[in-house]
């Protein structure tokens, strides 16, 4: 085994004894599931209508009316929840000195950052896998397309991914692992607002570069099922800046 | 085994380490000590490679720090300060996968993993929560992560901090016996510790290593006077200032026993025949007559309690004049 898979599996293995990870992984599961079911209940009460004004059953898009709704929403979720995944990463090591460990041994900074970045991506992609019961249950009573779904979890893969690397980034910041998720929470938060700033300035240049900088307009294309490289190469190559910066600040904590 | 040279650490204007070279050889148990802040830790977490110098060279078993950093971390187990543990998980997990992370074959974890557990008794906790155990246990499984992947060389900060009595003379028993085959750098503020199973011994003070010599060498170094044990069957009447007036005698103290007294003679000059006689003619009965070395507490006490740091020898024979000239 090499040195990152050997810290993935002693990662792992710290997540699945941590309550943190159940009450989060609870909380996801839970919401999302909510989430759906509020979706298919209000479809269920449009298809109602539809049927009181026409007199005959309607073909309602659950694309529309459920799955991309849902998409809308676990965006927000997954802001909320995935930093409180990721606070622990670097400042519980940082405060428990067990990091003193991993830098005296023959691991290198970019492969204890890739480890604990592949560690958490695992337990969020585990995590997102299980919200797909609710397409499945669905396939089962309804018809519709499947591929703005795959576009439309590939969205929130990707997008989960970013949002990862940000709080791995906060986490390398800090001791407190409480102050690591608002970090990681702030962090996202102003990438975010960098759209409604692009929006507002409109089509000048600034404004277009802003739009593009914030992860809005990439998740809402996917979403929509349009599958662009340009969005996944920007969700790439956010991720990628995230982890460099935290693999600076981790260095730079070396000589300090 | 160790070369270091030249070797300064700065955190922003702050100095830890100042131009500090030593060399500590293969099979050799070298002790830092110093009083807290003096850069103990700073020095050795620069030998492990935590951090990396603001200047100076260190050379591990012939790789350089700069250039090797991996062949050098692959050699050395490293007991910091605090022990790096993961609470969550239990003390044979967290060897297996300190093992593995540090390079042991798998097939090496299960016997190396028995051989560390039995050196420290660890057996009746191996398969406890670590965030459970007491600090005892505690740092007996950070001194077992540093030696489950069996380096030749064991950088120990510390290595009985927390112990019991008794738990103290069974590590420091282990690291004399690690001493034949290992190299070992620890550091310590249990002087009588670094006396015991230390070949060497360095202080560091304020950043400057001021002394450098086996503990007895230290003792001999620093010595500005004999002192002597003297022990008489009966005390005779005006015994202290009969003892003071004896050419060679600065001064007399009352020793451990009732019928005993430290005598302080001038150094050079062996009054050991002068007392025995005199105890004999005297009719006290001569018990015991025998020389008190220097401690090492008193060594250290001398050279920490400086206030400017000093430069190695040359400063220390200036300090040791100085001392001459004040006695009286």
């Amino acid at each position: 085994m090499t040195p990152v898979s050997i810290l993935i599996s002693k990662e792992l293995r710290c997540f699945f004894v941590s309550p943190v990870f159940y009450v989060v992984g609870t909380i996801f599961l839970f919401i999302s599931g909510f989430l759906a079911h509020l979706m298919v209940v209000n479809a269920g009460q449009q298809a109602v209508r539809l049927l009181q004004i026409q007199h005959s059953y309607a073909q309602l898009n659950l694309n529309d009316l459920v799955f991309r709704q849902l998409f809308y929403s676990m965006d927000m979720v997954l802001m909320f929840v995935l930093p409180i995944l990721t606070m622990r990463l670097f400042a519980e090591e940082r405060k428990l000195r067990t990091f003193e460990l991993l830098l005296t041994s023959p691991i290198g900074i970019n492969e204890i950052i890739s480890a604990k970045f592949m560690s958490v991506l695992l337990i969020f992609l585990g995590l997102l896998s299980l919200t797909a019961f609710t397409p499945l249950v669905l396939s089962i009573y309804s018809t519709f397309e499947w591929n703005p779904i795959l576009t439309g979890y590939l969205a929130m893969a990707l997008q989960g991914t970013f949002f990862l690397s940000c709080g791995v980034l906060a986490s390398t910041m800090t001791e407190n692992q409480v102050v690591a998720a608002f970090l990681s929470f702030g962090i996202i938060l102003a990438i975010w607002l960098l759209g409604s700033l692009g929006g507002l300035l409109g089509d000048t240049i600034l404004g277009t570069t802003l739009s593009y900088l914030s992860f809005t307009e990439h998740y809402d294309r996917l979403i929509r099922g349009l599958l662009d490289v340009k969005d996944i190469v920007y969700y790439l190559s956010g991720t990628g800046l995230m982890l460099f910066i935290a693999h600076r600040i981790v260095d730079s904590h070396r000589w300090q | 085994m160790i070369c270091v040279e030249h070797l300064t650490k700065r955190y922003g204007n702050h100095t830890a380490i100042e131009d500090v070279s030593f060399v500590v050889n293969k099979g050799e148990i070298l002790a830092f000590l110093g009083p807290n802040g003096a850069g103990k830790t700073t020095t050795m977490r620069i030998l492990t490679g935590f951090m990396p110098p603001s200047e100076g060279t260190v050379t591990i078993a012939g790789f350089d720090s700069f250039e090797h950093p991996q062949e050098i971390k692959r050699r050395i187990g490293y007991l910091p300060e605090h022990p790096p543990l993961y609470q969550e998980l239990t003390v044979h997990e967290y060897l297996t996968f300190v093992g593995r992370l540090k390079g042991l074959l798998p097939a090496l974890i299960p016997g190396r993993m028995a051989q560390v557990v039995e050196q420290l008794n660890l057996g009746p906790v191996q398969h406890r929560v670590i965030e459970h155990l007491s600090k005892g246990y505690r740092q007996r499984v950070g001194l077992a992560q540093a030696l489950i992947h069996d380096p030749p060389i064991l950088i120990l900060d510390e290595p009985t901090s927390g112990l019991d009595p008794k738990q103290i003379i069974e590590i420091r028993h282990l690291i004399q016996s690690l001493g034949e085959s290992h190299t070992i750098v620890l550091s310590t503020h249990i002087l009588s510790e670094a006396t015991a199973i230390c070949g060497r011994v360095m202080i560091i003070h304020c950043g400057h290593i001021v002394a450098e010599d086996t503990p007895e060498h230290l003792s001999s170094r620093f010595r500005h006077t004999q002192k002597l044990n003297l022990t008489v069957k009966q005390i005779p009447e005006g015994w202290n200032d009969r003892l003071q007036n004896l050419p060679g005698i600065l001064h007399v103290a009352q020793g451990s026993l009732a019928n005993s007294r430290i005598i302080e003679c001038e150094l050079g000059q062996d009054s050991r025949d002068t007392l025995a006689q005199f105890a004999v003619s005297q009719g006290a009965g001569l018990l015991e007559l025998s020389p008190i070395n220097l401690s090492l507490e008193e060594v250290f006490l001398h050279l920490t309690e400086q206030d400017e740091p000093m430069g190695p020898d040359s400063d220390f024979e200036h300090s040791a004049t100085q001392q001459e000239h004040s006695r009286p």
